[in-house]
């Protein structure tokens, strides 16, 4: 019994000293996840040493232990850039939409397909490739960083010395396959980033919130992200099923009811904040009551494109094509060194440290599609819209970046138009800075009517706003949107103390109070009057 | 003349820290209507919300008292002598007359007085407890009162007597100064005590 009580004694001074320490080292906070080890090491196996001659042989390398691999992958968005929303009944994804960056994919492979998890897909009128061996394996589990889909290959790494950007002088090198073959392991930042991050022609252009920054963060730019927070890779939120990635942007999750996800009861889907941070994730009781109206993101990413990357914020398409008096495109930048005009792509307004735009959404988009009639008199116009509203308890507040320019569209079929920007041709802008004729061969390439007479409308496009959170010391005030310059101003459907008000109401309020007041002084002052005139 | 006990210590104590939490509950309260800008949105919230937890206790112990001493009834409206009080602010104060009314320390509060205090007791700050617990517990709202009311209503409610609230200590504070000199009806306010023609005990 004795014996057991100094035990006791011994334990209970063993937590004391450890709960000292932790109060002096701080609170644990957020530590950098923990990955278990590896079953394989890679560089041990045979089909793996190489040579190869093209990264599709690694594939076929990959697969014969993989064997689902190319299976799960062909069935996903990544590879048939089609997808089919459940809530509009809309056929989306990049094979189908038109966005306010290039236009569209269709029309400009192999430019944009390099991007396609897969290698070859030249022609986007056709489905992907269909050989297992087209699938790209090594995009996202190179560990190395040495591979690089090259830009114009149609997704394949260049396999010669080849420059780029062109024109640069730089030369890219043929990637060392084998040994990025034996070094694959888990898929990082680096790995999605290496098309999610240089979305719409170059880094940042496209998201706002996905930009190379984040490929190794501080803290106060993604807490989750950062070497020194979380150290999340993307999937550790973006959870995955067979290949097939959690989170969409077509249909997002606006408001995740499920909360923690907990094994056996939920979906084990993370990519929402509730997925981890639950439903009640604050001390203070008053910012829980605000979850049910407003996203986690609406105050906790204050501002997108913070890690030093612009966004491009405005793409003027009608002024592409001036050239300088000897026929050469011409380049000029704006006060913090961002490009401002191109010939290729005209004129650009670039953003850092962007307040997003906030609106009602429910999770859903719908997108104006290329075959679809607009009214087009009344721009700007919508190329996605958003639903949700003050009302339906599915809907929240959310930031976005929005995406504002002018871009071609048919004035006889009041439709918008594809655009052939890219290609190896004589009728890609890009090539003769002629518009007539890159819209003509992108019809003839697409099939897609045009006939023949164009102007540019201004057109809108909202990306949804979700990475770049910063501790929660960085989050918004209170005073961000409780205030006379709300940033919520003008959204509609609630009162919020602080900005709301009754115009009415506070002059009468006012007034009520100055009349008292000053009913209250006359009436002292004729006091102390009386008072000198009956003493005097 | 004696010197007689009127306002009892609880009763001092009672005023003067519900006068302290008014104060704080304007300053705060119009910080968060938007009116300025002092301590920030959210610590005004804070500030505002302990403040009024602060006074709705103040006021449970407040009706305990009032009831089980019986003071209500210095509260029970009349309207003998009501005039004369009127006309005497109105008029009489000019003129040098005497204030009609002879306090007693069973009737502490002349005829306008209890008027005022009771209008103050059974309107303006029932409307704002009952408003302000409403906007404080608005996420909480069962269906059935969220199907019937909304936040701006009662914000605007709460916001109006707030304004009530105001006119009535601009005026009750500047009424006080209105005794035989500027402070002879504040110092039994502070001492308790006050010097009337009625024998003691």
């Amino acid at each position: 019994m004795a014996k057991l009580t100094k035990a006791h004694t011994a334990t209970y001074l063993v937590i004391s000293i450890l709960a000292v320490l932790l109060m002096l080292v701080g609170s644990p906070g957020m530590a950098a996840v923990e990955r278990a080890p590896a079953t394989a090491d890679h560089s041990k196996f045979k089909s793996l040493k190489g040579p190869f001659e093209s990264a599709s042989q690694v594939t076929e390398a990959c697969l014969r232990c993989h064997t689902e691999a190319a299976g799960q992958i062909k069935a996903t968005t990544h590879w048939t850039w089609l997808y089919q929303h459940e809530e509009t009944g809309q056929t989306l994804g990049k094979n189908k939409v038109i966005n306010s960056f290039c236009g569209m994919a269709v029309t400009n492979e192999p430019r944009c397909t390099s991007c396609h998890v897969g290698y070859g897909w030249k022609d986007m009128n056709q489905p992907p490739p269909e050989a297992d061996s087209a699938v790209d394996c090594l995009v996202c589990h190179d560990t190395t960083g040495d591979y690089w889909k090259f830009p114009t290959l149609a997704g394949d790494p260049t396999y010669v010395p080849r420059e780029w950007p062109k024109g640069s002088g730089k030369m890219v090198q043929p990637p060392d396959l084998p040994d990025i073959a034996q070094n694959v392991g888990a898929t990082g930042r680096a790995n999605c980033g290496s098309c999610h991050f240089y979305g719409g022609g170059g880094d940042g252009v496209k998201h706002g919130d996905l930009d190379s920054s984040l490929v190794s963060p501080a803290r106060s730019l993604d807490v989750h992200m950062s070497p020194d927070g979380g150290n999340f890779s993307c999937s550790d939120c973006h959870s995955t099923w067979g290949h097939s990635v959690s989170g969409s942007r077509y249909q997002v999750n606006a408001k995740d009811t499920l909360g923690i996800d907990i094994p056996g009861h939920t979906d084990l889907s993370r990519a929402s904040c509730e997925s981890c941070h639950g439903g009640e994730p604050h001390g203070r009781e008053k910012l829980n009551d605000h979850v049910n109206k407003l996203a986690c993101q609406t105050c906790h990413v204050p501002a997108f494109a913070r890690g030093g990357v612009p966004t491009k914020m405005w793409w003027d398409w009608s002024t592409a094509g001036k050239l300088d008096e000897n026929s050469k495109p011409v380049a000029t930048y704006d006060d913090a060194g961002h490009v401002s005009y191109l010939s290729e792509k005209g004129d650009f307004r670039h953003g850092e440290n962007v307040v997003p735009y906030y609106a009602w959404f429910d999770g859903t988009v719908e997108y104006t599609m290329v075959d679809e009639q607009f009214d087009i008199d009344n721009p700007p116009l919508e190329i996605n819209r958003l639903d949700g509203e003050p009302n339906d308890p599915g809907s929240r507040i959310w930031p976005f970046k929005l995406m504002r320019g002018k871009q071609p569209f048919d004035t006889e079929h009041k439709t918008l138009l594809a655009t052939h920007v890219f290609g190896a041709d004589d009728s890609s802008l890009w090539s003769n800075y002629d518009w007539p004729k890159a819209l003509k061969f992108a019809s003839d390439m697409s099939g897609m009517p045009f006939s023949g007479n164009f102007d540019f409308m201004e057109t809108k496009m909202y990306w949804p706003i979700t990475h770049m959170v910063p501790p929660a010391d960085q989050a918004l005030r209170c005073g961000s949107c409780h205030s006379g310059e709300s940033r919520l101003a003008g959204i509609g459907g609630i009162y919020m103390p602080g900005h709301s008000g009754n115009l009415w109401l506070d002059r009468i309020g006012w007034l009520a109070v100055a009349l008292t007041l000053a009913g209250v002084v006359l009436h002292g002052l004729a006091r102390v009057v009386f008072r000198r005139r009956k003493q005097s | 003349m004696s010197r007689v006990l009127i306002f009892k210590r609880f009763e001092r104590f009672w005023h003067w820290f519900q006068a302290l939490l008014i104060f704080s509950l304007l300053i705060t309260g119009f910080e968060i209507h938007g009116s300025y800008s002092l301590l920030g949105f959210g610590d005004a919230t804070r500030l505002h919300t302990i403040g009024a937890w602060s006074l709705i206790v103040l006021w449970l112990f407040a009706i305990f008292w009032h009831i089980t001493t019986g003071e209500w009834r210095q509260y029970v409206p009349t309207r003998d002598g009501l005039f004369a009080v009127v006309h005497y602010y109105l008029i009489g104060t000019f003129t040098g007359a005497e204030h009609p009314y002879r306090k007693t320390s069973k009737a502490k509060h002349n005829p306008l007085q209890r008027l005022a205090y009771l209008f103050f007791k059974l309107v303006i700050s029932p409307i704002i407890w009952v408003s302000g617990l409403l906007y404080l517990f608005y996420n909480d709202w069962p269906a059935l009162l969220a199907g019937a009311l909304n936040l701006e209503t009662v914000a605007l409610v709460h916001t109006a007597a707030a304004f009530a609230m105001l006119v009535f200590i601009i005026a009750h504070v500047y009424m006080t100064t209105m005794g035989q000199t500027l402070t002879s009806h504040i110092k039994p306010m502070v001492t308790g005590y006050e010097d009337l023609d009625e024998p003691a005990g």
